[in-house]
């Protein structure tokens, strides 16, 4: 938890103090906060019951699959803002190969994934090469790659939306890993929860991990230490291309079909639930739980205002200042506690 | 280094030279049409500016490719220009570099009266002869505009509440996946107004899995609820799933605005009772028709619009148009 610099790692630090300046404490007291919320204003219209928890969740989850990457990502300090274009691009890969050209599922979605490793690729090595700051890098594959797939499914199919891939995907044996249930639970759900803890022993228990966080707390001196920044960086950013290919996966034979405007504003999202988790900005600081907390107080307040009854238009009123309350509380607990 | 420098300097004065012709060639073109279209203008030379508030969505997509197929039957030359998202000022600076293009004839939308009036009205008192498309439906004949070719959302909306009402239905839920678009908005209320009993607007996310939970949310909600439209195919494939889900199929009378393949086939298996078809192919391709008649011959339909929707697509008459959207034309 504390391994934010080496200063910090050697230093005593009491059981309460360490609790108090966890990263992700904000987050699961928010998550709390906005669950007892929806509880109390809607805890009798459904909410609290499986299929409303369900509801939610799903939702949470979908977002939360690309956050843990990008808490990641930030903590090493860098950006991804072309995620959501990503997931737009790999969704219609799937799609286009599978209804027009013929191809078995998992060959398109592996070539959707060889995709998404390439840009991610291409994204790192950009930011390494031309030392620009990645906001500006990822905004720029932001358009491009949202273009490219508006403009090469039109060529292709001379549509933006591609359906029927309903009778594609539902007898296939890919069908039950990216959009099955079990126990009525969607697998999305599993699969988020296994990335967080895939993503929080990598962070937590690995020497990788340790090169994340000094890649984002000073560069400089972890590259003296031997830490290969740029090398680190490359790999995150494959991850979080990967992981949007993943969403894309889930999203396509989830629903059926795919849109090239698909994962709109989903980086801010993911950015905003890492945020939320009490990610830093600047890198170097945070944890993948608090991502996975950020996601699914975004989920809950999304779908727990349909429960609630109250007109639906407030809902980006609702999320905005959620963000704020989050950040704000997470700052005061940080400062109090750093104080002692 | 000098035999560079000359050549330079020879390719700057072709393209002088060039930029001459060209302007006079437009110049030309002007006078003919000033003059009530008298003299026959080359339809190759025929350039028309197509400006609207389209986005890159499958809507838009087909009336592209009424417009492509438009500019290969009528052999001119078409510049097609979309917004990435719906932003009126950047809607206004396309209009702007639009008419100074100088074109021989444009085709617009006006999704912004206040916005974009005065800007469409000094291009046709310019010369300039203009189609209105999709919307624009009051304002057409105020910017001189030639016709009008499209549907008027609240009647559309008005059709589609009066043929579920035919089916008994009195209170219905309008799910809206893009809230501040005003024909949205127009198709809900136009709705409420044909079926003559309760709507309620419900917003949702257009991302799919928020989309579908919202609305088997919204349905538990409101288990009184005895009909459900949505505005655009993709919603309506979550609303398909989430009312299969919520066990709601049976007692929930559902429709669509617009068409897709799989939207068609769940209205041939009875699963919806109709979509709603504003043959928007036709906002694509006639606009390009009737301006190059009108550049050639001065010829045009006179004081009227032309009213591409709502057609309804029901059980009957599904079958035979799946294969069209395929294909991007329906």
């Amino acid at each position: 938890m504390t391994q934010a610099t080496v200063g910090e790692r050697i230093r005593e630090v009491g059981f309460l103090r360490r609790q108090l300046t966890r990263p992700e404490l904000a987050a699961i007291a928010g998550a709390i906060l906005v669950f007892a919320f929806f509880a109390i204003t809607a805890g009798d219209q459904g909410f609290l019951t499986f299929g409303g928890t369900i509801s939610y969740l799903q939702v949470a989850a979908q977002l939360g699959i690309v956050a843990v990457p990008v808490a990641m990502l930030m903590i090493a300090g860098e950006f991804d803002l072309s995620v959501g274009s990503m997931v737009g691009a790999a969704g219609i890969i799937i799609a286009i190969t599978v209804t027009q050209y013929g191809w078995p599922l998992f060959a398109g979605v592996l070539l959707a994934c060889a995709v998404a490793l390439l840009v991610g690729f291409f994204n790192g090595y950009l930011v390494i090469k031309t030392g620009l700051p990645s906001f500006i890098v990822t905004l720029a594959m932001l358009f491009a790659l949202r273009g490219l797939t508006i403009g090469f499914s039109r060529l292709i199919t001379g549509r933006t939306q591609i359906g029927g891939l309903s009778e594609a995907t539902q007898g296939d044996v890919l069908f039950p890993i990216f959009a099955g249930e079990v126990a009525g639970i969607p697998v999305s759900v599993f699969w988020w929860i296994g990335l967080a803890v895939l993503g929080t022993w990598v962070l937590q228990r690995t020497a990788f991990g340790n090169w994340i966080f000094g890649s984002g707390g000073d560069p400089v001196a972890a590259r003296n230490v031997g830490v290969p920044v740029n090398r680190v960086k490359i790999i995150l950013f494959m991850c979080t291309a990967l992981s949007a290919a993943l969403l894309a996966t889930i999203q396509v034979m989830d629903a059926g079909s795919a849109d090239v405007l698909r994962g709109e504003l989903l980086e801010l999202q993911a950015i905003a639930a890492s945020v939320i988790g009490g990610v830093l900005l600047t890198g170097g600081y945070g944890s993948v739980v608090g991502a996975v907390f950020g996601a699914l107080i975004f989920g809950m307040v999304q779908q727990g205002i349909f429960f609630t009854g109250v007109n639906t238009d407030w809902f980006l009123v609702f999320v905005g200042v959620m963000l704020l309350v989050a950040v704000l509380f997470n700052n005061v607990i940080r400062n109090r506690a750093s104080k002692g | 280094m000098r035999v560079i420098a000359r050549l330079a300097l020879l390719f700057a004065v072709a393209l002088v030279v060039l930029a001459g012709c060209g302007q006079q060639g437009g110049q030309q073109e002007g006078e003919g049409e000033q003059g009530g279209g008298g003299g026959l203008v080359p339809r190759e030379e025929i350039n028309i500016e197509f400006v609207t508030h389209a986005s890159p969505d499958p809507f838009w997509s087909v009336v592209q490719n009424g417009v492509n197929q438009a500019a290969e039957d009528m052999g001119v030359n078409v510049n097609y220009r979309e917004l990435d998202s719906y932003d009126i000022p950047q809607l206004q600076r396309n209009l702007e570099a639009a008419i100074a293009a100088d074109p021989d004839g444009m085709v617009v939308s006006i999704p912004d009266p206040d916005a974009l009036n005065d800007k469409i009205r000094e291009a046709t008192e310019n010369g300039i002869p203009v189609v209105v498309i999709n919307a624009g439906e009051n304002d057409w004949r105020d910017v001189g505009a030639l016709t009008y070719v499209g549907q008027t959302e609240y009647d559309a909306g008005v059709a589609a509440g009066e043929r579920m009402a035919q089916e008994g239905v009195r209170s219905a839920l309008c799910i809206n996946h893009e809230q501040g678009n005003i024909t949205l908005d127009m198709r809900c209320e136009g709705f409420e107004k044909g079926l003559g009993g309760q709507v309620k607007q419900i917003a949702v996310q257009p991302d799919p899995t928020a989309a579908r939970n919202g609305i088997k949310t919204a349905l538990r909600q409101n288990p009184d609820v005895e009909g459900l439209l949505t505005l655009n195919p993709g919603i309506a494939d979550q609303a398909l799933r989430a009312l299969e889900e919520s066990g709601r199929s049976e007692d929930v009378t559902f429709a669509t605005f617009d068409l897709s393949p799989s939207v068609l086939r769940a209205v041939s298996r009875g699963e919806m009772l109709f979509a709603t078809d504003q043959q928007q192919w036709l906002q694509g391709y006639l606009p390009i028709v009737l301006l190059t008649n009108y550049i050639q011959y001065g010829v045009r339909p006179v004081n009227t619009e032309i009213p591409t929707g709502p057609a309804f697509i029901t059980e009957e008459n599904a079958e035979q148009v799946i294969d069209l959207s395929r294909q991007g034309i329906r």
